[in-house]
């Protein structure tokens, strides 16, 4: 009975009844949200992951731009037949430099965690100008004009400085040459492109689009998913090595 | 205007303050727009700069229209509430509420025939489904709960609402945020943080409105006259704070540049996943259920004219509710890279939470205990009854759904989508007309125009809801199976492309639903247009002297 009428002190004054909601709620989201940025096996090392190149930044934000994500996952769960569709499941390291992140809630289309390499750069282009031209039942909508559209990548260099701020370890070296790399990445056969591959690992670097002549957003966008989920070498993954 | 022998006049800091902010802000505007990186961003700044201006002179043209004593609270002894916002709130309500059904049924379309999306940049799918979500979460929803809780809080304080500038601040400022968002996501400004899509500086503006909406709440509750806060208010209130809290950790993000809409958020991959779906499952528990359930406190009690059945459950289900959501989000990436303690957490407590929800379910539907015979006579009465008998449904089948097995099958298929919907139309569409249909004859001191045409507006988007949502029960559970199916020998015996085309039926299923549901929405714009437009004036509402309706700028 007693306890019931101490309710009325929360009733009666607006500023408590505020300050009791606040700790009610922060309790929930301290506990699961805060040890994820300190307990070491969150994110387990891997070899190989490396931020991206400025190419597959600026093709990663025209899918985020187009909303890929509302239909097309990037998280391969750790189940027999998703492993068997998609590839080996995904390990947080392959996310850690993902600004927001792209797991996704749906698989309208499938999943893209490890599209890289699955098809050719032909069939990429077809596919984003006319999807039903190689997928003939796909509900996938056409995205006719990246091919049309030239690269806006003036200012890169400012998105790659900016996610340095943020912890991304991008080099002033990285930051002072990103314009010049998504050109030399666009190139085929381009006289940069060893120090390109220096400065990432494993870049692709050739003309994605079909068209040398121009670099559009077409090539960012294929670059960026010829190189997703191709990052780690599984072959030489150890996944008993983080089981402590 | 011809004030010879008035009194001096002065400008309040309220008037004067924000009009100086608002001018600064519109010069800030130009400037970006000139230098910004992109055509659309600099569209956006012209926006502020416009609305910005628009809003200086709003407030100059109220100051010299206004007598210069301050409003009074009183007048003989009742309070003088202020319902013009909360009127511009409840029509913004409508109106949104038809765009963004109606964007859902384009993008249902779209899903069933592709050829819906044109091959245009601004219209296809993946820019279509954000405007789709947050018109119905954030323009439809929003403009309910500010309308609602800017209502209830005078009502049920017996006090005016705080501020004479600021609760249309709030109103207008918050419907500025959606234009912005909205506009942006057609033209390709987002973050891609699900329902939290809008870019930086929308994210900032819309900070400043949220934290005017609470000072503006709590100084309103601080005025009452009755010495108990009612319970609606609580739920309002935990939304209102909580909303904010989610809103800073989900979008803390670092621009570019001043001059580019876009920015990099301070998470990355596992921890953004996590502080995203802590955000989005939140914006589900505090935006579509706690606020919502304040309206379900007041307007229910109200309509059947019996009190809330139980207040000790009343004060078990707030605080319980409130406490058990914020864990619920790690339900949103079971078998994810998100570590199992955190999935378990999420699982845990996700099951924990359907006993709070029926808690408020029984509280909201036994309040017509001695009153039933109303189901009968009161179709709005009716709508929100049966809000909250969905209510129960999807609170039973979200615990049921975090469950790790279970969610390992519906996980990424049309069941989400289902489950959203039977809460998304059936409890949070459903309460909101229902207390559309009644603050709008309230508001206007009309009778409601037709109670038949209501009753046409419930059995119609009734039909649509089971339609939409048992197609999107069998696609999700039929496209879940057909993906882990196995042939004899041991290989996957489904293609992808062969669970999409099994999709295409239910697909067309759900946008017959959709067209039903904006078919009844129509029918209550109508309703409401011819309510508010030619019915007679009733009686004055009791304890709201006629004239005292306050009317604002």
């Amino acid at each position: 009975m007693s306890l019931w009428s101490k309710h009325a002190i929360l009733e009666r004054n607006s500023i408590i009844l505020v300050i009791g909601v606040l700790i009610v709620i922060a309790i929930g989201g301290l506990v699961e949200i805060v040890p994820l940025f300190y307990l070491k096996n969150t994110i387990e090392a891997v070899s190989g992951v490396r931020p991206y190149t400025p190419l597959e930044l600026a093709g990663r934000n025209i899918y985020v731009r187009e909303g890929c994500y509302n239909c097309h996952s990037q998280m391969i769960r750790a189940l027999r037949d998703e492993v068997e569709r998609y590839g080996h499941y995904s390990l947080a390291a392959e996310s850690m430099y993902d600004r927001p992140f792209q797991w996704g809630s749906k698989r309208t289309g499938p999943d893209l965690a490890r599209v890289g390499g699955k098809y050719s750069d032909d069939w990429h282009r077809d596919h984003l100008r006319r999807p039903s031209s190689v997928v003939p039942s796909t509900v996938m909508p056409a995205y006719p004009w990246l091919e049309k559209t030239e690269l806006d990548f003036a200012n890169i260099g400012r998105d790659l400085k900016t996610q340095a701020t943020l912890g991304v370890p991008y080099t002033s070296e990285m930051i002072e040459h990103a314009a010049a790399d998504i050109a030399v990445q666009a190139t085929p056969d381009h006289p940069d492109a060893d120090a390109l591959a220096k400065r990432y690992p494993k870049a692709q670097a050739r003309d994605f689009d079909g068209n040398p002549s121009r670099i559009t957003e077409a090539d960012a966008l294929i670059a960026y998913l010829q190189m997703l989920g191709t990052q780690v070498d599984f072959k030489l993954y150890d996944d008993k090595a983080n089981i402590r | 205007m011809s004030s010879a022998k008035l009194p001096a006049k002065y400008m309040t800091l309220g008037e004067g303050g924000t009009a100086l902010a608002l001018a600064a802000l519109a010069f800030l505007s130009l400037i970006v727009a000139a230098r910004a990186y992109t055509p659309e961003y600099a569209f956006h700044a012209y926006l502020f700069a416009a609305g910005s201006a628009a809003a200086v002179i709003l407030i100059v043209n109220h100051y010299f229209e206004r007598p210069a004593t301050p409003t009074p609270l009183m007048i003989d002894g009742k309070p003088n509430y202020n319902m013009a916002p909360v009127k511009f709130a409840t029509i913004a309500s409508v109106v949104w509420g038809i765009a963004g059904f109606t964007i859902g049924l384009i993008i249902a379309l779209q899903l069933a025939f592709p050829a819906f999306n044109f091959d245009l940049p601004w219209i296809s799918f993946g820019r279509l489904r954000p405007l789709h979500t947050s018109a119905v979460i954030f323009a439809f929803g929003g403009n309910v709960l500010i309308a609602t809780s800017m209502y209830v809080v005078q009502r049920t304080s017996r006090a005016r609402l705080a501020g004479e500038i600021a609760p249309w601040f709030v109103v207008l400022g918050y419907n500025f945020f959606i234009v912005i968002a909205g506009t942006g996501y057609l033209l390709g400004i987002t973050q891609s943080k699900e329902y939290a899509e809008p870019e930086w500086y929308a994210d900032l503006w819309l900070t400043v409105v949220w934290v005017v909406y609470l000072l503006v709440y709590l100084g309103t509750l601080m005025r009452r006259t009755e010495p108990h806060i009612y319970v609606a208010n609580w739920f309002y209130l935990a939304f209102i704070l909580t909303i904010a809290v989610l809103h800073l950790g989900n979008n803390a993000a670092v621009p570019v540049s001043l001059f580019s809409p876009k920015s990099y958020i301070l998470w990355s991959g596992v921890q953004d996943a996590m502080v995203q779906w802590w955000y989005g499952h939140n914006a589900v528990g505090f935006f579509l259920t706690a606020g919502f359930l304040g309206i379900m406190y007041y307007f229910i009690p109200k309509r059947a004219e019996r009190p809330v059945y139980s207040y000790r459950l009343s004060i078990i289900h707030f605080w319980a509710l409130i406490f058990l959501y914020i864990w619920a989000g790690p339900h949103h990436l079971h078998y994810t890279a998100l570590p199992d303690w955190a999935q378990t957490l999420g699982m845990t407590f996700s099951i924990m939470l359907w006993m709070p929800s029926w808690g408020g379910m029984i509280n909201g539907v036994m309040t017509l205990s001695g009153a039933w015979d109303k189901l009968r006579t009161d179709p709005v009465l009716r709508m929100m009854v049966v809000s909250v008998a969905f209510y129960g449904m999807s609170t039973f089948e979200g615990p049921l759904m975090s469950i790790k097995a279970v969610n390992s099958l519906s996980h990424y298929t049309d069941w989400t989508i289902g489950h959203v919907h039977s809460g998304a139309l059936g409890w949070v569409a459903y309460i909101s007309f229902g207390a559309i249909y009644s603050l709008v004859p309230w508001l206007w001191n009309r009778q409601l125009y037709s109670l038949k045409l209501v009753n046409w507006h419930f059995w119609v988007s009734t039909i649509g809801i089971v339609l939409y949502i048992s197609a999107m029960w069998v696609s999700g559970i039929l496209q879940g199976l057909m993906w882990r199916a196995y042939t004899s020998l041991g290989f996957l015996e489904y293609s992808f492309v062969e669970t999409v085309e099994a999709m295409h039926p239910f697909y067309v299923i759900r946008a017959m639903g959709g067209a039903l549901f904006v078919a009844g929405a129509l029918l209550m714009a109508w309703n409401i247009w011819k309510t508010i437009g030619t019915a007679e004036e009733a009686q004055p509402a009791v304890g709201r002297p006629a004239g005292a309706v306050a009317t604002a700028a």
